[in-house]
């Protein structure tokens, strides 16, 4: 049987990363079809209706100009789980070549990307975002770019300790005595062997990165109003929280939900990918 | 009396470590033999001692710190580009590990057919032949081809390391400890199988190991080395 397919069912039979599975199935469906499901066009206000509790018209209720909640929520899915797969998409490919030349050539090219990024590792992440977005200008290009620039490092990091012991392994050194070359040794040999981990960190990179998105759209410098986005309808909703606490309520526990589905898959993965955490969970039981 | 294949000249190998007092660690100091055409030269010598740098050095996997090699009478210590990967198709090796010298992610045919295409020595449908030729020369089951290695014995996944670099038809090989992890009745089927193709390819060995015993039945000459030293001819 192949190999993909048994790493396939054993993530089914782990409950955590099926409960994740299944949510993440939800939310994309969600996202692919909210323009058909939703009851209202997010963006048409209804000042007449400000402000209503949930009743039959509005599941969720209205926010402060009368749009309907419900359907802002879930058009807000699209851009959360954009942000997040098109930022985990770039971050792990340039992270990820990155690490691997690094820990494969060593020397001054090992030294000058590592030194990068102990830089940009220095400043706290959602700071370095902050003064990248608030330099930009908001928008969702801007956004992608701030997360992308401070999610890199981590892959690297990850990719280039895995290389070093890759490449000591004696079937790359059989490949370098075939005289392979090193582009071919990278990418067949060494590319392989460490892609794993960088699968589970992207999955809970993708938790990351949304929350880091909302949190710069609820810092106003992220994705503008009146785009529905779940960290600026939070922000919105503050000044309702004791009146209208649902303006605040469901885009919230709508980040919760995404980004714990993400870390229970992600969890999930790594029990099934790695072979070390595995033994780990055996021994527990 | 036949000709000579391989010939290393005072061959040295230093390795520098330490930040504030500079450390020499001699590694291979002054060594120098010859192997003749389909001829074993058997390497002896306690953990440490280099002998392995030594067989490392020859296939230019390492740089030797000074000395000469020749292959063939020509002088390979400072060969580069098209022509030290013409090398890769005379003078190969085989490791001690059976778990570490196969790919894990690639399956037994990849890992064979492997060589095969870094050198563009066949086309496709040729590629099929040749392996399932080879897979037969080092007495393994067909069903293997379509496996991991992990789902592979030490003895068999030996045997792979053996038709891999036989597609190359190579003339020298080194053989560093390539049964010293095996079980004993495993270890005389693959030095069987070593000798055999050395009678047939006339392939020359630098067999290395700390079994005299093994040495002694699969060698022509001994060195013995100490501290990067030969210290003792057999």
């Amino acid at each position: 049987m192949n190999e993909t397919w048994i790493a396939l069912k054993e993530l089914g039979e782990n409950r955590m990363a099926a409960v994740g599975i299944v949510i993440i199935v939800f939310l994309v469906f969600v996202a692919f079809f909210a323009p058909f499901f939703s009851p209202h066009d997010p963006l048409e206000q209804n000042l007449e209706k400000r402000l209503l509790a949930s009743n039959g018209e509005y599941p969720f209720g209205t926010d402060e100009l009368g749009r309907c909640i419900f359907s802002r929520v879930m058009y807000g899915t699209r851009i959360s789980l954009e942000i997040g797969v098109v930022v985990v998409g770039i971050t792990a490919l340039i992270g990820t070549i990155l690490g691997v030349i690094s820990g494969y050539y060593g020397g001054i090219v090992d030294e000058i990307i590592m030194r990068a990024v102990d830089v940009v590792l220095a400043f706290p992440g959602i700071i370095l975002a902050l003064v990248i977005a608030g330099l930009l200008g908001p928008g969702l290009f801007n956004v992608i770019l701030a997360l992308a620039v401070t999610h890199w490092p981590a892959y690297t990091r990850l990719v280039r300790g895995m290389t070093l012991s890759v490449k000591e392994k004696e079937f790359v050194e059989a490949a370098r005595a075939l005289r392979a070359s090193n582009f071919y040794i990278m990418r067949r040999h060494i590319l392989p062997n460490c892609i794993n981990p960088v699968i589970v960190l992207a999955t809970l990179g993708i938790a990351h990165t949304i929350i880091f998105a909302a949190a710069l759209s609820f810092l106003g410098l992220g994705i503008q109003p009146p785009t529905p986005e779940w960290g600026s309808m939070l922000k919105a909703g503050i000044p309702y929280l004791r009146t209208a606490p649902f303006l605040t309520f469901f885009p919230g526990i709508m980040i919760m939900i995404t980004v714990l589905a993400f870390n229970f898959l992600g969890d999930g993965l790594r029990d099934t990918l790695d072979p070390r955490a595995k033994e780990m969970i055996m021994m527990k039981k | 009396m036949t000709k000579v294949k391989v010939e290393v000249e005072n061959l040295k190998k230093y390795f520098y470590s330490g930040i504030f007092r500079k450390k020499v660690i001699k590694a291979v100091d002054g060594v120098s033999f010859e192997i003749k055409e389909g001829k074993t030269l058997g390497l002896v010598g306690e953990s440490g001692c280099g002998k392995t740098t030594v067989g490392r050095t020859i296939l230019r996997l390492i740089e030797p710190t000074e000395g000469k090699m020749l292959f063939d009478g020509e002088d390979i210590t400072s060969l580069n580009g098209s022509k030290l990967k013409k090398l890769g198709r005379e003078m190969q090796i085989i490791f001690q590990n059976p778990e570490a010298s196969l790919n894990p992610r690639m399956k037994i045919y990849d890992s064979i057919a492997e060589p095969l295409r870094i050198h563009k020595i066949c086309n496709k449908n040729e590629e099929k032949e040749v392996i399932f030729e080879l897979i037969e020369t080092v007495n393994l089951n067909e069903e293997l081809l379509f496996r991991y290695p992990h789902e592979l014995s030490g003895g068999q996944i030996q045997r792979v390391a053996i038709a891999r670099i036989l597609s190359l038809n190579p003339k020298f090989i080194v053989a560093d400890e390539p049964t010293s992890m095996l079980d004993v009745s495993v270890q005389a089927q693959i030095l069987n199988l070593l000798k055999d193709l050395q009678k047939k390819y006339a392939i020359s060995y630098l067999f290395i190991s700390h079994d005299l015993e093994v040495v002694e039945w699969m060698s022509d000459e001994i060195a013995i080395m100490r501290k990067g030293k030969i210290v003792e001819w057999k």
